[in-house]
């Protein structure tokens, strides 16, 4: 078990792609890391560099004290799980687990109690002689976990682990994998393009784009105060209301209507600058009739979310998206007004956020 | 059930059945009217010859003579005569060296080697690697020979030149060797093609995960690439071992010589019907070359289909 540290961690490939721009980035032992982006942001190239996969063009990788950046992928003591799971479909269960450990030399017998102890652990002792061709997908995961774990490994490296499960036993690997990795206490770093599985299964994460970083913080943090537009963009399973607006005094003019400056931004702003103003719709208030401070217009989208409504409101050709309770919600058409919250919303100058 | 939504008749599965058989809907006649012309093509060219060989291997019937007008069943004497004839045994045993050197060894060795140094790479060497071993593969058989008898020639040839060993006579002292190294230059490419094209089946994932538990290069050859790419590998076996057992081109170099030291039963039957013009007797080898085929086959079919 051991701490991750990246310094200055840069890749290119051949043709002159720059996928990892000089990272920096400590993961602390134990810590369930995710990194988050858009594809071609750069995570997986982290990741496999993390891995050995790829080398490294510049600075270093440091696992447990050890530098390992020049190191071969066997020599890491880092196990992977892939995307596709990669088990060998010509070995059963238990040889499949105990791969690595054959790899290592360690014995026969050894390696079996081994991977019965594991495989026991994940609910596979009943299909330890089948084939990974005989087993589904849930299985498949579980036997990949197993194999990662039966190595002993100073870190696991996730390569989008969930991405292959139906969406239902995607819900319910999420939360195994959750209880597992705090069972378990490895450090472990998995990819994810699902905002959703990262805010869900992560300790912390790293929200990339284009080679950079763009904020690393708790689930909270980068849901409740995004330290860029892309990040506020990107978080949300419903994108957040970034609008352009303009400092008139103790207030904000947002799409024709005067919003107060939001808590964080007290302070911070000057009259007359142009800004971006940020609120989620979970972070409004939906009202019918008009109140102070709130951006008023036609409803002309209203979406069913399940226990909730996502409304869209065209606030003088400005569209703003609030979340009503189920029962409140509004018919296309009505007139509507969302207030957003003083201390969630949030102002960002020049794509950055603006807090003290 | 509640979904009754299509009448009970329509879930007889007979018309799904009637669809398994004939999936385009000819009916047989029309069916047969397609397959017919190939049909009447293989039996003209491959099944008609192939059972008159089996007839004349009974038969005295020669290229010259009283024979050739008036031939007789002599029933199984010329496969009495060739099982005991030390000449057949000396050719099966060539022809076995032959195919065991320069098709299972040489070609399905080097074309593999080839293709999995070549599997990562992009650009001119890759592509001038291909080039000159697809080149070795498609150049007519004649040319070939030509090009080999320069380059082993014993006083003026390309090899002895850069060895600097003037005289020496590959052709003479080493012609299993020559035409051995001959047949692995010249079948290399299809194998290499082959195990090009398995190896890009093979997922990169598989090699990683091997690779991130610490596996040598033998040992991801081992335990990923070879049981991924076993099918493609006996195919090519398969392949590679029928077309080398019967292939005629070593009679190009070495003409079987010297004294039959390189007389693969190819050139065997060649020199037996042709040159000596016992046809019967060349027959009833021919039959037997079948034979082998069929059992050389039928070995590795059955490993193909014992799954794993």
């Amino acid at each position: 078990m051991a701490a991750i540290e990246l310094r200055g961690l840069t890749k290119v490939y051949p043709g002159g792609v720059k996928a990892l721009d000089s990272l920096d980035l400590v993961i602390p032992d134990g810590e369930f890391f995710a990194l988050l982006g858009p594809s071609g942001c750069g995570k997986t190239t982290l990741l496999r560099t993390l891995a050995g996969l790829e080398t490294a063009t510049g600075g270093s990788v440091v696992i447990g004290e050890r530098d390992v950046t020049g190191i071969q992928p066997g020599a890491r003591d880092v196990a992977m799980v892939f995307q596709d799971y990669a088990l060998f479909p010509h070995m059963n269960v238990t040889d499949n687990i105990a791969y690595p450990l054959r790899i290592k030399k360690v014995g026969k017998a050894e390696r079996q109690r081994k991977a019965a102890e594991v495989g026991a652990r994940l609910g596979l002792d009943q299909l330890m002689d089948r084939r990974p061709g005989q087993l589904s997908g849930g299985q498949q995961q579980r036997v990949a976990l197993a194999r990662v774990m039966a190595t002993q490994a100073q870190a696991f490296l996730f390569d989008e682990p969930l991405s292959n499960l139906d969406a239902r036993l995607r819900l319910e690997a999420r939360t195994f994998l959750k209880k597992l990795q705090r069972e378990l206490g490895v450090t472990t770093v998995f990819v994810t393009h699902d905002q959703a599985e990262a805010l869900a299964m992560a300790d912390r994460m790293a929200i990339m784009e284009a080679g950079h970083i763009r904020q690393i913080g708790t689930p909270a943090e980068v849901f409740q105060r995004p330290a860029n537009t892309f990040v506020a963009a990107f978080i949300g399973s419903t994108p957040m209301n970034l609008l352009d607006a303009a400092v008139r005094g103790d207030t904000l003019e947002v799409a024709g209507c005067k919003v107060p400056v939001p808590v964080s931004a007290e302070g911070l702003l000057t009259e007359g600058e142009r800004l971006v103003y940020g609120v989620r719709p979970e972070y409004t208030t939906y009202s019918a009739e008009p109140a102070e401070g709130s951006l008023g217009g036609r409803v002309s989208i209203v979406e069913n979310l399940g226990a909730s409504h996502l409304v869209t409101l065209e606030v003088n050709d400005v569209a703003v998206q609030a979340v009503v309770p189920e029962g409140d919600e509004p018919a296309v058409g009505d007139e509507g007004f969302a207030a957003p919250r003083r201390d969630r919303a949030l102002v960002y100058r020049d794509g950055e956020l603006v807090s003290a | 059930m509640a979904q009754a939504t299509s009448p009970p008749e329509a879930r007889d599965d007979a018309p799904a059945r009637r669809y398994s058989v004939d999936a385009a809907g000819l009916g047989r006649l029309r069916a047969g009217a397609f397959v017919a012309p190939a049909l009447a093509l293989i039996t003209v060219f491959l099944v008609f010859p192939a059972l008159w060989v089996i007839y004349l291997g009974l038969m005295n019937y020669r290229l010259t003579g009283v024979e050739a007008v008036n031939p007789k069943i002599v029933g199984a004497d010329n496969f009495i005569k060739a099982i005991s004839d030390p000449a057949f045994w000396d050719s099966t045993w060539l022809t076995f060296q032959f195919v065991l050197g320069s098709a299972v060894i040489g070609q399905v060795v080097l074309g593999f080697s080839i293709a999995w140094m070549l599997r990562d790479r992009r650009g001119t060497l890759k592509s001038v690697v291909e080039g000159l071993v697809i080149l070795a593969w498609i150049l007519p058989g004649a040319v070939v020979a030509f090009l080999w008898v320069a380059l082993l020639d014993r006083d003026s040839g390309t090899l002895n030149a850069l060895l600097g060993i003037p005289g020496f006579p590959w052709l003479l002292d080493h012609p299993m060797l020559s035409i051995i190294i001959f047949n692995t230059w010249r079948g290399t490419a299809f194998s290499m093609m082959l195990y090009g094209a398995a190896l890009g089946n093979v997922p990169p994932s598989h090699l990683e995960s091997a690779r991130l538990a610490g596996a040598s290069g033998w040992q991801q050859l081992r335990d990923v690439v070879f049981p991924h790419i076993r099918g493609h590998i006996l195919t090519n076996l398969l392949l590679i071992s029928l077309w080398t057992f019967n292939d005629f081109s070593p009679f190009l170099l070495t003409a079987g010589g010297p004294d039959g030291k390189s007389e693969v039963l190819a050139v065997h039957v060649y020199k037996v019907a042709l040159q000596g013009g016992d046809l019967g007797y060349g027959a009833a080898i021919s039959t037997i070359i079948l034979l082998i085929n069929l059992v050389v086959a039928v070995f590795y079919l059955r490993l193909l289909r014992s799954k794993k």
